[in-house]
């Protein structure tokens, strides 16, 4: 009888934690109480999270799989490896199943050689030197075990050049990000702290070059590349793209609200033009300058038109996204290896946008800055 | 005792490796700071603002003014040489030989047929990608503009894909997409759908690149729309609320109008994406199965790039292309100048 009430109390209790950990998750943040559009709101928001979140996270787990069970059907989440086992008599390990006895119960064993039809060959454990039996398929499951194995990173790094691709990458994103932080600031310093014969007429040739997508232009844009002898050069990837117009309409409008009584000092101070830009323009519109190089580092590392058309086929200068693109191109795929070189080529920035997400989501925003 | 000495020595060694890495990186700004400052000494303050345009100007110039008076010149030569000297002038023959049709009623006909399928597909790609971007958008902005718990993670949920380069996303829907093994596949099979090959099926696949066009761009959409919510002053739902007005009224008659201006700027915005839309769809079906996606940008990209370059006629669609972008773009900076005047 005690006994009962104790356990009536302990359901009491549970269902009190059951709704008082659905109300912390479900209320709303000014205590009210929820509504049906709140119910609907955070379902809407629930299943839109797993759409956008769960291609990506399987992209991931599917890299940790061997070959073996990559394209099992139907395919499991984790990544699953065969489990083997050293059995004397035998060089390789062997891998281990569960074989269904003919009482019912499972025992686990060693199978040898190829699946020949409907039967598999396996061998006792405990007794190894006895000849293999044959056993239907369908009465032995494979023995496997989640593991996060790195084989298929080191085999694509092995097979692929994936450090030459690296290296063009890294390459172009840094130096083309710095070229464009020192040019487009020149640029909109001068736009923005001079009056000059012809400053509004550039800075609506700058403006409409934001509205020069690259498709339109991209056969004359190959001419004047090959020209000027940049066409299988990095050089023909770094410098083209680095005066963004966006940087410039960015940065011009950052430096707008620098007091130029700050300019009028130093220059009464002695200093140069290129002083006051170094010294006191450039230190003051930091922040500016970091929204602009965390998108510039986007940009250039996602670019994939302007290298396909500048590098063309040279394998020796591809970056990692025309990689990617040359290898899941080829007839026969191998998702294995190509698996882990995406998510290795994802990485900075998934790193780059978890730790500044705030600046980028605000600064596109504000801007509408993209691409 | 010792454990502060040797943190002190680490850290004076990290300092003395950062200082001897950043000793180049130094030398060279003020190698710069040397020539522009002997520069600005021989041409004078006056003239240093155009300096500073320069570089700026100079790769503006050659690589995207030119380029697009080359368009032209282009566009009007023939022949397979891509230099100016080699190519003869053919007028309007490029654009007689891409309407060039037997029959103008069957596409079939007409020898650049792939044209005409580029077009078609690419309207249709607009026609459904478009309204289907905007109307997610907006609801993901809408449900974010809630007063709700998480809304700096749902946010991120739906911005990163934003971040992800074109062959990313097109190769994790490819795999995502595969016969055996894939998910979608998988997901079909517990309704009791047996496999579909969707890499083989021109409709699905053309329906698979909006899909992924949509779901890589949606979260910049919807943070645009949503900072155009927040703009939204708030006494305008508490006039709207003291009236009487429900939740419902208070969406249509206060959030749409409110939000119209910034709504078509995405509208508009998506548009011009649209129509230009490349990599997402290239990495993810390489135009195939058939024809059945190739979409006009990436008719360009082959005629010219792939044997025998015909590079007279790729230019000359892309003529045709800026003009359709072009007047896009009319439309947006007409729609920018009413915003601006409203507020």
């Amino acid at each position: 009888m005690a006994q009962a009430s104790a356990a009536q109390g302990d359901t009491a209790n549970y269902r009190w934690w059951g709704r008082d950990l659905f109300a912390f998750l479900l209320r709303r943040k000014g205590g009210k109480r929820l509504t049906l559009a709140d119910v609907i709101t955070y379902l809407f928001l629930i299943l839109g999270t797993v759409v956008m979140f769960f291609p990506v996270l399987w992209l991931v787990m599917s890299s940790f799989k061997p070959i073996t069970t990559l394209y099992q059907t139907p395919p499991t989440f984790f990544p699953y490896h065969p489990v083997t086992a050293q059995v004397p008599g035998y060089p390789e390990p062997l891998p281990l199943v569960d074989v269904r006895q003919e009482d019912g119960s499972l025992k686990r064993m060693a199978r040898v050689g190829r699946i020949i039809g409907v039967e598999a060959r396996v061998i006792d454990l405990e007794a190894p030197s006895e000849p293999p039996r044959r056993v239907r398929i369908e009465n032995i499951t494979p023995v496997q075990e989640i593991r996060f194995d790195l084989s298929n990173y080191t085999n694509a790094i092995d097979r692929f050049p994936f450090g030459v691709y690296l290296r063009n990458s890294v390459v172009i994103t840094l130096s083309a990000t710095a070229l464009t932080l020192l040019i487009n600031s020149m640029a909109a310093y001068a736009l923005s702290k001079y009056r000059f014969r012809g400053r509004n007429t550039i800075f609506l040739l700058i403006l409409s070059a934001l509205m020069v997508p690259l498709s339109v232009i991209m056969i004359p844009v190959f001419l004047v590349i090959s020209r000027v002898g940049l066409a299988g050069n990095l050089l023909g990837v770094i410098i083209p793209p680095a005066a963004t117009p966006t940087g410039v309409f960015l940065l011009r409008q950052y430096m707008l609200t620098i007091p130029d009584e700050l300019i009028e000092a130093a220059r009464i101070d002695g200093a140069t033009e290129w002083r006051i830009y170094w010294r006191i323009v450039m230190p003051l519109a930091a922040p500016a300058l970091a929204v602009l190089a965390i998108f510039s580092f986007m940009w250039r590392w996602n670019d994939f038109l302007w290298p396909l058309i500048v590098l063309g086929g040279r394998s020796d200068l591809a970056t990692l996204q025309l990689g990617l693109q040359s290898f899941q191109g080829e007839l026969n795929v191998q998702w294995d290896s190509l698996l882990a070189m995406t998510v290795l080529s994802l990485l900075p920035v998934v790193f780059v946008f978890g730790i500044l997400q705030k600046y980028i989501t605000t600064g596109i925003a504000s801007t509408g800055l993209k691409g | 005792m010792e454990i502060t000495t040797s943190r002190r020595l680490t850290f004076s060694l990290a300092r003395g490796v950062q200082q001897l890495l950043s000793l180049p990186l130094m030398g060279a700004l003020y190698l710069l700071d040397a020539v522009i400052g002997s520069i600005e000494r021989l041409i004078g303050h006056k003239r240093m603002p155009y300096l500073f345009v320069l570089p700026n100007m100079a790769i503006f110039a050659i690589f995207i003014l030119l380029p697009l008076l080359l368009n032209f010149f282009f566009a009007f030569t023939g022949g397979t040489s891509i230099i100016p000297e080699n190519r003869p002038w053919v007028g309007l023959g490029n654009f007689e030989r891409l309407f060039a049709c037997q029959d103008i009623t069957n596409v079939s006909t007409c020898r650049e047929d792939v044209f005409f399928f580029a077009v078609r597909n690419t309207f249709l790609f607009v026609i459904v990608e478009v309204p289907s971007m905007v109307v997610l958008a907006m609801l993901i902005a809408l449900a974010l503009n809630r007063d709700i718990r998480l809304r700096g993670f749902f946010r991120s949920a739906f911005f990163f894909p934003v971040l992800l380069s074109p062959v990313v996303v097109a190769l994790v829907w490819k795999w995502m997409l595969q016969t055996r093994g894939g998910l979608i596949n998988t997901l079909l099979g517990f309704f009791g759908i047996a496999p579909i090959e969707f890499v083989l099926d021109g409709n699905w696949m053309m329906f698979w690149s909006i899909f992924v066009s949509v779901w890589a761009q949606v979260g910049f959409y919807a943070l645009i729309l949503l900072a155009g919510l927040q703009g939204i002053p708030p006494v305008l739902y508490e006039a709207a609320e003291i009236d009487g007005a429900s939740e419902l009224q208070r969406f249509w008659k206060v959030t749409l109008p409110m939000l119209r201006p910034t709504l078509l700027v995405v509208l508009v915005l998506s548009l011009i994406r649209g129509v230009q839309m490349f990599d997402h769809v290239y990495v993810l079906t390489g135009g195939g199965p058939g024809t059945a996606t190739v979409l006009t940008v990436q008719y360009i990209y082959r005629t010219a790039f792939e044997p025998p370059n015909n590079w007279g006629m790729a230019a000359a669609v892309s003529l045709m292309l800026a003009a359709v972008l072009a007047m896009l773009t009319v439309i947006q900076l007409i729609l920018n100048r009413r915003q601006t005047e409203a507020l």
